[in-house]
């Protein structure tokens, strides 16, 4: 039978989600969505020795947003900044156990306020200039009117 | 898995049939298999069922004559009956259709859907607690004007239409006013000589009957022809065997809603009343439709910096609290609610609203639960929200 409605995982992170908060002097600060398009998701990172030493969110948005950001910041938390980088949408959609196709571009949000925290991190460093910070966008699902 | 342990608020989108409801029309599941058109005994027992069932609806909103009352299969095949069948009909008189801006998205659907065969549509505003703007209204419409539709009361925010007034222009100025009174029907009394509608359409699970009908009344003077074809049932305007049990039990659910609406409504307004009154105490929090002009059983909202759809699941989860929402996140297209919008909300303001509509199982000892279960999830929401 096809899979009704949200995963238990997904249930799981929504109503428990993890590491929700501020980071007061984060490392690097990555801010994704717009709440016209009703979700908007802000990730705070602590580096240390080029690890997620800490992470906390702050998310707007329905249900897939939230477990999304709460499964992202799970996935990675005590990861070096080049693994966690590599932390794709479909990643974050799968380790959820999928998510409803029309909220697909939820998972987009998590990987790239994560891509944004460590590439201001990188920015902040002299690792990366702001030119060279990559935007995510594959043109998919986001049926937002602005 | 057992349902309706927790408290029930969303019966506006599905409700249980009243059980005497079932009990008056189970015997057309199991006794009676006849086929309305057959002429033998059996059939004429299913076809004088439905022609029972027709004379009760038809009380319910005062038509002059029964078989006026056209039943088909939901409310929304009513609404596309009788915009294209009056549209496709009428269309040598004129080739313009008016609605409201927060009509139903079938009545929506219908009339956008005309404009391929080269009809014109035009949409009416409403003002900010969703009440049509007459005068636009009578600057838009033309002699031209062949189907006008505005609800009698909408499904999001609760407001109800000042039909006659409305009604009186378009007699003046245009056609045919066609009334959705999907929501409406059996919550408010309705009457379609007194308020002077043309065409009218109900929906059975709405007023407590079971879900697989929905009615069409079109007036003694309406000329329509059918969008779907085939046999000669409901006179040729919706062929195909009727679903009998749906009907009858439709029919009898118009009885007792005609008998019961008047004390049903005092009861539950109560309850709306008290709900709307402690949930608005939350901070941030906003009314959305009519104070006054709005339907018993509806109560809707909305919250600052939360989403709907999040609200939704949370009433759900943790306090086993059934609502619905308008936010564009919990719908299928994700785009923000047309009628919010229409308020003139903006997107942000649209995600995040709430709507509670009471029905038979609801009871004034829930109103503290609610409210407490409410306020916690806002709470709860918004120390999750970066706004």
């Amino acid at each position: 039978m096809a899979q009704i409605g949200y995963s238990k995982k997904v249930m799981d992170h929504f109503m428990n989600p993890r590491n929700v908060g501020v980071i007061d002097d984060a490392d690097g600060y990555g801010k994704v969505g717009n709440p016209v398009c009703g979700d908007l998701m802000e990730i705070f990172i602590k580096v240390k020795g080029e690890r997620i030493n800490d992470i906390k969110f702050r998310t707007f948005g329905c249900g897939s947003a939230i477990a999304v950001s709460s499964m992202v910041t799970e996935m990675a938390k005590g990861k070096l900044l080049d693994e966690a980088m590599k932390i794709t949408r479909k990643d974050v959609a799968d380790e959820l156990d999928g998510l409803p196709p029309q909220k697909m571009h939820c998972s987009n949000l998590g990987a790239d306020a994560l891509h944004a925290a460590i590439q201001d991190y990188w920015v902040k460093t002299g690792k990366i200039k702001l030119d060279e910070v990559k935007k995510e966008d594959d043109g998919e699902g986001d049926a937002c009117p602005t | 898995m057992s349902f309706m342990q927790g408290i029930y608020l969303d019966n506006q989108s599905a409700m249980l049939p009243d059980p005497r409801v079932l009990d008056f029309a189970k015997r057309y599941l199991i006794e009676v298999p006849g086929n309305p058109s057959a002429l033998h005994s059996v059939g004429l027992a299913a076809k004088s069922a439905v022609e029972e069932a027709r004379e009760k609806v038809a009380e319910l909103i005062n038509a002059e004559d029964a078989r006026n009352v056209i039943f088909t299969g939901s409310a929304t095949e009513a609404n596309n009956l009788a915009i294209r069948g009056t549209a496709m009909r009428n269309a040598s008189k004129g080739m313009s259709l008016l609605a409201s801006r927060i009509e139903h998205i079938s009545v929506l659907n219908s009339m956008k859907d005309l404009q391929k065969n080269g009809f014109q549509l035009q949409l009416i505003p409403v003002d900010s607690k969703g009440i049509v703007d007459l005068q636009a209204l009578e600057r838009m419409i033309s002699k031209q004007t062949i189907v006008t539709s505005v609800m009698y009361a909408n499904g999001e925010i609760g407001t109800i239409e000042p039909i006659k007034e409305i009604s009186h222009i378009v007699h003046e100025k245009g056609m045919l006013l066609h009334v959705d009174a999907t929501v409406a029907a059996g919550r408010i009394p309705i009457d379609v000589q007194n308020d002077g509608i043309d065409l009218l359409t109900l929906s059975s699970n709405d007023i407590c009957g079971p879900q697989g009908a929905g009615a069409l009344y079109a007036g003694p003077d309406v000329k329509i022809q059918p969008v779907t074809v085939g046999g000669g049932q409901e006179r040729g305007l919706r062929p195909g065997t009727e679903n009998l049990f749906a009907i009858a039990g439709m029919g009898e659910a118009a009885r007792l809603a005609r008998l019961e609406m008047s004390d049903d409504s005092i009861r539950l307004k109560a309850i709306r009343d008290s709900l709307i009154r402690e949930i608005l105490k939350i901070d941030e929090t906003h009314l959305t439709g009519h104070a006054t002009n709005r339907l018993p059983h509806h109560a809707s909202f909305r919250f600052d910096r939360i989403e709907g759809e999040s609200i939704l699941l949370t009433l759900d989860a943790m306090f086993d609290i059934q609502v619905s929402t308008g936010s564009a996140c919990s719908s299928r297209t994700l785009e923000a609610s047309h009628v919010l919008l229409a308020l003139g909300l903006k997107h942000e303001q649209a995600h995040g609203s709430m709507v509670m509509t009471l029905g038979k199982s609801n009871h004034p000892d829930q109103i503290s639960v609610v409210f407490d279960a409410v306020k916690k999830t806002v709470a709860r929401l918004r120390a999750l929200s970066p706004l």
